[in-house]
């Protein structure tokens, strides 16, 4: 491992506060179709502390899962990392070469994919499936030592010892789904990426699933960043929410700050189209469509569907700057706030 | 008033297994009854394993219920041959949860459009045709121009879920079984395709059978519930009075995890009391049994429905100083 040392990034935080688990820095990510280049994540930079939750939410299209992907450099043709870095517990996984990338996924950044059903192989056990993982990393591992490391993250689960010999098709959706956790958490990693973990679930297994998240999270002390469109589950897990459109990142504030008080129009219609038990069968969508990558608006790629739009919105890209008290918001209605907190 | 969808006493069992059978009741004895002339919009909630989607399933005719009939406009939809069966097969419609398995890859996503309309003879020429997927899709708030001639996976799984119903949309049905139509698509989106299925109701005369777990969605949409568990009704009423003031212990659980997007509501005050890999399928009593924090001894024989109000009844012991109703009575529960 010591040739890991080679992508290590120095930490460079002036005032020496807790180092960031993940940094994500000016991520940039296109795929190229034959109507021409999508860029599908523009300038994203995040920052996240260990053991902190994260909310990265958006409508389909918005960038989301791929942004999962490029963290996990799991990206396929036509889809390109253009630019920018991924840097995990120091190290920059976008300049690993690709065999040491293996080796940091599962033991830096694991991901739970969206419907888990698809994600387990049908035809081997699942104990074998976890085992496999573990010997990809640790291939000196005793076979009972695996076992034994399996069955341990199985029960942290909330799953039985038996599950271990059984295949796939003899669960249920929320136990496959647990599966997918456990082998997740299996090599105790610094990120978990979390990619809808729970769209194709009930409700009551759905907050078992998400208890089962984050006791786990809390267990191994991952940081976690929950991907979904579903604002009730980001109020009730996380404690940042990150909104993103179009690829960009419009606003990352605090999940209280960003319910009681959201800055970006776009977050303010998100959070106003939630359902609630009073007014009754008032639908409240956001107006307009969201863009298709392939021909976004210029300047503010909201301005089309913003109900404060300004002649500047049309042509000049707001950057996502700092306000006071540590949210950050990509609009130009903040552009004084913003002066006065830099 | 003529009645356009029954289901009188119907219970489906699936069965496994050569030499030692097993089997699973799905549905047990469920009579419902959706007039002609009240469209209205019915939700059918409960987990995965409820029975709901066996529900549409044996609805859209796909599957034979063990024992009972359902009816199309009077008549036994297993029994319908012929102009009927088209009839049948055109005015009942389904939108399914999941946008992915609905498409053939191998064909452009217009083959899906295209297809009903030349079974059902919709268009007299192909750029008739045309303009009625045009306008169906954009009915449902899609950019025809970025769909027609893609291949599904060049499509998101909203996308996809909206030429769905716009496919439903075209058929000009009579009733619309929407199994989980909206569980995979973005919340804003969800509010589009709400609002689609309710001006279907209003404007168009459709009934519509949602199909959820969700029960926000289904307050919003809904003016009648049934709350089903492994394959008994539990609750069932007027949709106000059950998710406000929800009565079966079930009901309430299930309320409880609504994940609401209010920090101050927290979500799950109640415990969950087990694991749903520790159930196993119990004998002849209340099918909630095992994960009820009220189970009693009496729970081990089936509770009958108890009438809580005009609008509202619930299958458990904890209501029986309450009159006792029979199950083929449900649907004068339910409001239009």
């Amino acid at each position: 491992m010591s040739n890991m040392l080679n992508w290590t990034v120095t930490d460079t935080s002036p005032d020496g506060a807790m180092n960031p688990v993940l940094q994500v820095v000016d991520l940039q990510v296109s795929y190229y179709t034959d109507a021409g280049r999508a860029t599908a994540l523009d300038g994203v930079s995040l920052t996240l502390d260990p053991g902190e939750k994260l909310g990265l939410v958006g409508e389909s299209g918005s960038g989301k899962s791929t942004m999962a992907l490029a963290m996990m450099r799991m990206i396929k043709p036509p889809g390109r990392i253009e630019g920018g870095r991924v840097i995990v517990d120091g190290v920059d996984l976008t300049a690993l070469p690709d065999e040491e990338m293996l080796k940091a996924r599962l033991s830096k950044i694991a991901y739970i994919p969206q419907g888990a059903m698809n994600s387990l192989n049908p035809v081997t056990r699942i104990g074998a499936q976890m085992v496999d993982a573990i010997r990809a990393h640790d291939s000196a591992a005793s076979k009972s030592d695996m076992e034994e490391r399996c069955l341990r993250a199985l029960e942290s689960v909330d799953l039985k010892r038996s599950v271990f010999t059984m295949y796939a098709h003899e669960l249920s959706g929320g136990m496959k789904q647990r599966v997918c956790i456990a082998i997740g958490i299996l090599l105790k990693p610094k990120v978990l990426v979390a990619d809808e973990p729970t769209s194709a679930l009930d409700v009551v297994t759905q907050r078992q699933v998400m208890e089962t998240i984050d006791h786990v999270q809390r267990q191994i002390g991952a940081a976690v960043i929950l991907i979904g469109h579903d604002m009730g589950l980001m109020a009730q897990f996380v404690d940042k929410v990150a909104v993103m459109y179009t690829g960009r990142l419009m606003e990352v504030s605090a999940v209280r700050e960003m319910f009681t008080d959201p800055k970006h129009p776009y977050a303010q219609a998100l959070i106003s189209s939630l359902p609630s038990l009073d007014n009754k069968g008032v639908f409240q969508g956001i107006p307009g469509l969201a863009p298709a990558l392939l021909r976004l608006p210029s300047g503010c790629t909201f301005h089309p569907r913003c109900p404060h739009v300004m002649e500047v919105c049309k042509t000049v890209r707001p950057e996502i700057d700092p306000l006071p008290g540590g949210r950050q918001v990509a609009c130009h209605l903040y552009s004084q706030e913003v002066a006065k907190a830099a | 008033m003529a009645e356009l969808l029954e289901f009188r006493n119907v219970t489906k069992v699936y069965s496994r297994g050569l030499l030692s059978r097993t089997s699973t009741t799905a549905l047990n004895n469920v009579s419902l009854r959706l007039n002609e002339g009240e469209p209205t919009i019915l939700t059918v909630a409960g987990e995965s394993g409820s029975g709901k989607t066996t529900l549409a399933m044996l609805l859209l005719g796909f599957i034979t219920p063990t024992s009972g009939h359902i009816l199309y406009k009077g008549q036994d939809i297993s029994h319908l041959q012929g102009d009927d069966r088209m009839t049948f097969r055109r005015e009942v419609q389904a939108v399914f949860q999941d946008p992915f398995a609905v498409f053939n890859p191998f064909y452009t996503v217009d083959h899906l459009l295209t297809v009903p309309i030349d079974r059902f003879k919709l268009a007299k020429s192909k750029s008739e045709a045309r303009d009625k997927m045009i306008e169906a899709l954009t009915a449902v708030g899609l950019h025809p121009q970025d769909i027609l001639g893609r291949f599904p996976h060049q499509l998101s799984g909203g996308q996809r879920q909206r030429i769905n119903v716009a496919r439903a949309l075209l058929l000009k049905p009579r009733l619309l079984v929407a199994d989980e139509p909206v569980s995979m698509v973005d919340a804003s989106l969800r509010a589009s395709i709400l609002e689609t299925l309710r001006r279907l109701q209003r404007n168009y005369g459709v009934s519509i059978i949602y199909i959820t777990h969700d029960l926000t969605t289904a307050y919003h949409i809904a003016k009648s519930i049934v709350v089903l568990y492994r394959g008994s009704v539990m609750e069932a009423g007027d949709v106000d009075s059950v998710i406000k003031n929800p009565q079966h212990p079930y009901t309430r659980l299930l309320i409880d995890s609504i994940p609401w997007p209010d920090i101050n509501r927290h979500w799950g005050e109640t415990e969950i009391k087990a694991k749903e890999s520790e159930l196993s399928d119990h004998g002849a009593g209340c099918k909630f049994l095992a994960r009820c924090p009220f189970a009693m001894e009496k729970c081990q024989t089936l509770p009958p429905l108890f009438r809580l109000s005009e609008h509202q009844a619930a299958s458990c012991y904890l209501y029986e100083q309450n009159p006792p109703i029979e199950s083929e009575r449900l649907s004068e529960l339910l409001p239009v």
